[in-house]
């Protein structure tokens, strides 16, 4: 299991990023080779170019802005996971980053790489989903933002053209004293989610709830919201039986099947997990 | 047709300047362009841990990452744990007086991790270390002398010079 | 004095090298001049090969050759692997041949042998090898594989069926005949690989000058690697050299010859350049032995006090395309049904289905736990049938101690009696209870139940078959270094066997473990040699060492009673050196050191030995021990399961063995926690996936599930000790015991925590969407 042959690239800025991704044929982005180089090794990947974007300046950063966070493509998923601004702005996001993987892994992993290799059962993407993160992506034609209900495009694909890079993530920050919640069930500690779960609530001072988010991860292709149980819990006081009610509406979606799970089982999990997160969640809005 | 790059780096403290075929894993460079093979493949796709090394302190899956990648980096591999050749790290004394090890082949990997993990968490729980070596698979000894060695291991690095560099420093 | 070292806890020897990352493993081997190969694999589990086309890999820079059985064939006498063990119940004879020919069956088998400058091009050229095939059907579940009509896995096959056995004792219609109740069960097990971290490997290296051909080899038993070159490659046993480097990890299936290994040997031969190949993970998972499937049906009778009276059945087991070891494993299983309990009559018969999988061989507990985990389920079946606890029912048909030895009425493999040597069984099940506070235990449940919570609470017996003969060849020498070495057959993979020798060794020959070396696995040091396997090195090689070492000590006396002109009944030894008792220091002329008599003994050309004694200082020793060492034990699981995810975790697990004298407590407790988690991921994680056309699904350590530092509980242990009589030592095997009852004590934990949902579970491993389903369906009756 050796990586075949290739030739390397390791440009200094984005616009040579992009130039090389633009001339060279069947080139591969190399970020924090997390899944790359396994798929390299095992020769899943074929590329005749890799261009390393792990010299490329000023990817790396987590900056708060106004209305919540922007996080550079290339910040390691270590970084994200100690970071402060990050659990002040999206202790949601605070919440998943150690269950990605392994600390190894995340010492190397990077957030953007999660996102453009995108497996759908990956936290980061699952988060980001329910954020509505705001992708920013450099092409030969410029700089673009792709916002995240437009980003998958099947399994393993974004709709990042093949000539353009992820540069960052803007991560729009909810409301002082919203309510979190991630929930996942994987077989061991650090494997991927067989199915994840994803919520957010704000509630009024009448305890009822006035913004939802449920993210379902790991389940079809891509994450998916759980749009049907976000607009019937708005209004709704925040009640296991509101809760309850809502997950079920998670029973409905496509879910695939593979060597660990039935599609059933998914679906079973969406219903508990979704359940779990919204209550999770709502014990920690702010005036419960 | 193979590609290569000239690269600078130190590893367990030497300096080289190597010429590096690009498409070359690190795990492979240091075992076998630099011959030192403390540093184990068990799977080459990133899951049984036992390549890790300290990339710059950090602990990383040297099979995931390319050789010219480490170029400008400090690398500690196994080699480089132990202060000298006639003392053993406080965690490795801890490894072997716990039983931590069997066959040993995924030990240098659980070494980095934990002088990595020991130097950010000096006082850590039970259920601390075994997430930390969650990523590090072991056939043989089911875990237990692993866990008890990095914490009886945490007892012995306590009051210890830490600051002398990633390998927890030396004895006192 | 003497330090006591045999019953300590001493420090491994083999640490040091390990811990610095200085150990030898064998793909840190590096010759001069060395190139190394990659195989091509059939990516089909049957298909019948047209050609092979290697003109494109051959032209690739670096390249040095394509081999395949055609280029092999020059150099062998015979292309086949002929290493079945011996049995009178074959129905086909199926060898592997070192490279497949004109078909191949199983995906993984390997094809040809590219040989590059390094790995990297190898495996550039082994995917531009092109092999023309012309697909098979394919027999994957080994169930179907012996229907009428099915496919055959080899196309020269009238039938799948590769051998067939009954073994069993009383009367058994008349049990069932007699009995107040009859249960069956149809119980579904699969057991994985092995996944020793090291994957395997071997480096060849010929001499043409002196036509020396040496193989290193990550092998648990070298020598009878050597058996099989001598045999294939029609070479001089003193041409050839089988050596094992530092091993990382076994647990069984290196105790298999492969293909590759005679591959690179003519390779080496045939390039006249050092050949190393290295195994990697996605080969293990293909090309590497593994344990697979049993499909047990059982029955058993039992009278109006649930004591046994019979037990009969029939198992089915996934043999894989080819006899790459014999019929030892579901042997085993059958043998070993009726573990620690009185059953009077018994009869299994078993069939092994070949299929094109890759063959089956032991892996750590080999067929044991199969057998283990089929009894408990039934016992706990009786339980809930007569409304007993599951503890009185074990009680009641355990084999009390006062019974040992106790024979039970079966021939091994090799025709030995099954006795079961010593053991309290009945104590193990009740301090494990104890231990594990079975009897508060429904307090617990009670109080977590009406938390949501559902906890469980399972146990499982088990005695396990260590120290399998006939022998270990042992040599302890006392060099005029003074240094004493040790050499033995048996192989060291991670068990501990050096220390564990040293310390037999050094505790009748000076008590300093410094001053002993342990050479393992070499066919150079010791001529004979079986190797590791079976929980046996302990009590195989321990007790050779045992008796060498005694009698190593026995002349050292004497010599040193001649040179010191001093009664031997006066001396002792001390470390380095003899001396006279009571004296002990520097003092000249009553001490003298182990290389002065080695000196001494070594002999001077025109002058006698010293008292008229042979030679040199050193004996060799073989002690026969035809029969098994029978360990024991009790495990004890405590597990939540969580009902909406089917996740289990193990809360507490208590484990009571009996492995009798310890000769190192601190390894003893490391093979009992490893064995333990392995048997966990039989339980809970390890599934070994093929579709229905025999194509694995599981290559990967991400889809093969290994039990990691989170999922392992802190295990519990309890020692007890009761001695074997079968060796001097008094000494049981412990390397696989841990395995062995963990399935079955952790379903019946599992099953216990979804009683109210009237959850049967009749199969290991589980998993969690099957255990939702299980309880969906339970929903559903009620």
């Amino acid at each position: 299991m050796k990586p075949p042959p290739f030739s390397y690239h390791d440009p200094a800025t984005i616009t040579e990023a992009v130039e090389l991704l633009a001339t060279l044929d069947n080139a591969k982005l190399l970020a924090g080779g997390q899944s790359l180089m396994a798929m390299l090794n095992m020769r899943y990947a074929q590329p005749d170019h890799v261009i390393d974007l792990n010299r490329v300046e000023g990817l790396s950063y987590i900056r708060a802005t106004g209305d919540g966070l922007e996080i550079g493509a290339m910040t390691r998923q270590r970084d994200v996971e100690f970071s402060n601004d990050v659990r002040r702005l999206c202790p949601l996001l605070n919440e998943a980053m150690p269950l990605v993987g392994h600390r190894q892994t995340r010492n190397r992993g990077t957030f953007g790489g999660s996102l453009a290799h995108f497996d759908s059962s990956a936290e980061i993407p699952t988060v980001c989903a329910g954020l509505d993160a705001v992708l920013r992506v450099a092409g030969p034609r410029g700089e673009r933002e792709i916002a995240f209900k437009d980003f998958p495009a099947g399994y393993l694909s974004t709709s990042m053209e093949l000539d353009e890079v992820l540069v960052s993530v803007r991560l729009p920050a909810w409301g002082a004293g919203h309510g979190f919640g991630f929930e996942e069930f994987a077989r061991r500690h650090g494997d991927f989610a067989i199915v994840s779960a994803a919520a957010l609530l704000e509630a009024g001072t009448d305890g009822r709830i006035t913004r939802a988010s449920l993210t379902l991860g790991g389940i079809g292709s891509a994450p998916v919201r759980v749009a049907q149980a976000e607009a019937a819990l708005m209004g709704e006081p925040g009640s296991v039986e509101t809760f309850a009610a809502a997950a079920e509406m998670a029973r409905g979606i496509d879910a695939h099947e593979d060597i660990h799970a039935p599609a059933a089982y998914r679906q079973h999990l969406a219903v508990v997990l979704s359940r779990r997160a919204l209550e999770k969640a709502w014990s920690r809005v702010e005036g419960n | 047709m193979s590609e290569k790059r000239r690269v600078s780096l130190a590893v367990n403290g030497t300096a080289y300047e190597e010429t590096i075929e690009t498409r070359l894993t690190l795990a492979d460079f240091l075992r076998h362009q630099l011959g030192l093979t403390g540093t184990h493949l068990g799977c080459e796709h990133g899951v049984c841990g036992a390549c890790t090394v300290l990339v710059d302190g950090y602990s990383v899956r040297s099979c995931l990452m390319l050789a010219v990648q480490a170029g400008g980096s400090d690398i500690t591999t196994v080699e480089g744990i132990a202060p000298s050749k006639d003392e053993l790290h406080p965690l490795q004394e801890a490894f072997r007086d716990n039983h931590g090890l069997q066959c040993g082949f995924c030990t240098p990997g659980m070494l980095t991790t934990l002088v990595e993990f020991l130097r950010d968490n000096p006082s850590p729980t039970e259920r601390d270390v075994r997430e930390a070596i969650s990523g590090n698979l072991c056939r043989c000894t089911g875990y237990q002398g692993i866990v008890d060695a990095a914490l009886d291991a945490a007892q012995r690095l306590k009051g210890q010079d830490r600051t002398a560099g990633p390998d927890g420093g030396e004895s006192p | 004095m003497s330090r006591a070292v045999f019953g300590e806890s001493v420090k491994r020897i083999e640490d040091p090298e390990l811990l610095r990352g200085e150990a030898r493993f064998i793909d840190d081997i590096s010759i001069p001049s060395m190139l190394e190969a990659a195989l091509v694999r059939s990516p089909h589990a049957h298909a019948e090969i047209r050609g092979i086309d290697a003109a494109a890999a051959l032209k690739l820079s670096g390249v040095h050759a394509v081999l395949t059985l055609d280029d092999l064939r020059p150099y062998l006498l015979t292309e086949f692997l002929v290493v079945g063990l011996p049995s009178p119940s074959y129905k086909q004879e199926r060898n592997r041949p070192v490279l497949a020919g004109d078909e191949v069956v199983y995906v993984g088998e390997p094809i040809a042998m590219v040989i590059a400058e390094d790995r990297y091009i190898a495996e550039d050229a082994a995917q531009l090898v092109e092999v023309d095939y012309d697909l098979l059907p394919a027999a994957a579940d080994c169930r179907d594989a012996l229907a009428d009509g099915a496919p055959t896995v080899h196309k020269d096959a009238k039938d799948n069926l590769l051998a067939e056995f009954s073994m069993g004792y009383g009367d058994i219609d008349a049990a069932f005949g007699k009995a107040a109740h009859i249960y069956s069960e149809h119980i579904t097990q699969h057991r994985g690989g092995s996944h020793s971290i090291e994957c395997r490997g071997a480096v060849a290296v010929h001499d043409p000058g002196t036509d020396q051909l040496t193989l290193w080899v990550s092998s648990q038993m070298p020598h009878s690697t050597l058996r099989v070159l001598v045999d294939m490659l029609g070479r001089d046993e003193n041409q050839m050299r089988v050596v094992t480097p530092d091993i990382g990890g076994g647990f069984g299936p290196k105790l298999v010859v492969y293909q590759e290994d005679v591959a690179v040997s003519v390779a080496a031969i045939k390039l006249g350049r050092p050949v190393k190949w290295i195994e990697d993970r996605r080969e293990h998972f293909i090309a590497t032995t593994q344990e697979r499937d049993q499909y047990w049906e059982v029955e058993v009778a039992v009278d109006e006090d649930a004591r046994i009276l019979g037990l009969r059945g029939s198992i089915i087991h996934d043999h894989g395309a080819y006899t790459a070891r014999g019929i030892n494993l579901p042997q085993n299983s059958a043998e070993s049904l009726p573990g620690p309990y009185e059953v009077p009559a018994f009869r299994m018969n078993t069939k092994l289905a070949l299929t094109n999988k890759v063959p089956v061989t032991p892996v750590r507990g080999a067929g044991h736990p199969q057998a283990a985990f089929t009894i408990e389920r039934l016992m706990d079946r009786i339980a809930r049938e007569l409304g007993l606890d599951r503890t009185e029912v074990r009680r009641r048909n355990l084999i009390p101690a006062a019974a040992m030895p106790y024979t039970r009425p079966l021939k091994t493999r090799g025709g030995v009696a099954v006795v079961l040597d010593s053991g309290d069984y009945p104590r193990s099940q009740k301090d494990t209870l104890e231990r594990a506070g079975w009897d508060q235990f429904p307090a617990r449940q009670l109080a977590a139940r009406e938390e949501g919570r559902y906890i469980g609470i399972g146990l499982a017996n088990f005695v396990k078959g260590t120290g399998r003969g006939p022998f270990e060849q042992v040599t302890v020498r006392i060099g005029t270094s003074g240094r004493v070495h040790v050499y033995t057959g048996g192989t060291a993979i991670g068990q501990g066997t050096k220390t564990m020798l040293a310390q037999i060794v050094a505790e009748q020959l000076g008590g300093d473990m410094g001053n002993v070396t342990v050479t393992t696995g070499d066919t150079a040091a010791t001529a004979l040699g079986i190797g590791t396997s079976n929980s046996r090195l302990a009590v195989t090689a321990g007790t050779s060492a045992h008796v060498a070492a005694g009698k190593v000590r026995e002349k050292a006396l004497k010599i040193a009673a001649h040179v010191l002109d001093s009664p031997v009944e006066d001396l002792e030894f001390d470390g380095a050196e003899i001396h006279v008792k009571d004296r002990p220091g520097r003092i000249a002329n009553v001490g003298v050191k182990l290389g002065e008599l080695a000196h001494a003994m070594a002999g001077t050309p025109g002058y006698s030995l010293p008292g008229g004694m042979g030679p040199g200082l050193e004996a060799t020793e073989h002690v026969i021990l035809d029969a098994k060492a029978f360990a024991s034990g009790t495990a004890v699981a405590e597990v939540e399961v969580d009902i909406e995810t089917g996740g289990v975790v193990i809360l507490n697990y208590v484990l009571a063995h009996d492995c009798g004298r310890i000769i190192n407590p601190m390894l003893v407790d490391g093979q009992a926690i490893g064995g333990t988690a392995h048997g966990i991921g039989n339980a809970l994680y390890e599934w070994m996936g093929y579709d229905e056309n025999g194509q694995p699904l599981t290559t990967n350590l991400a889809d093969y599930l290994l039990v990691t530092a989170t999922e392992m509980p802190r295990i519990d242990l309890l020692h007890h000790c009761s001695p074997s009589p079968l060796n001097p030592l008094g000494v049981k095997g412990v390397g696989e015991c841990g395995v062995v009852p963990a399935p079955g004590a952790i379903i019946s934990a599992v099953e216990d925590a979804l009683t109210p949902f009237g959850v049967h579970i009749d199969r290991a491993p589980i998993s969690p969407p099957e255990i939702v389903a299980l309880i969906e369906q339970g929903r559903e009756r009620s």
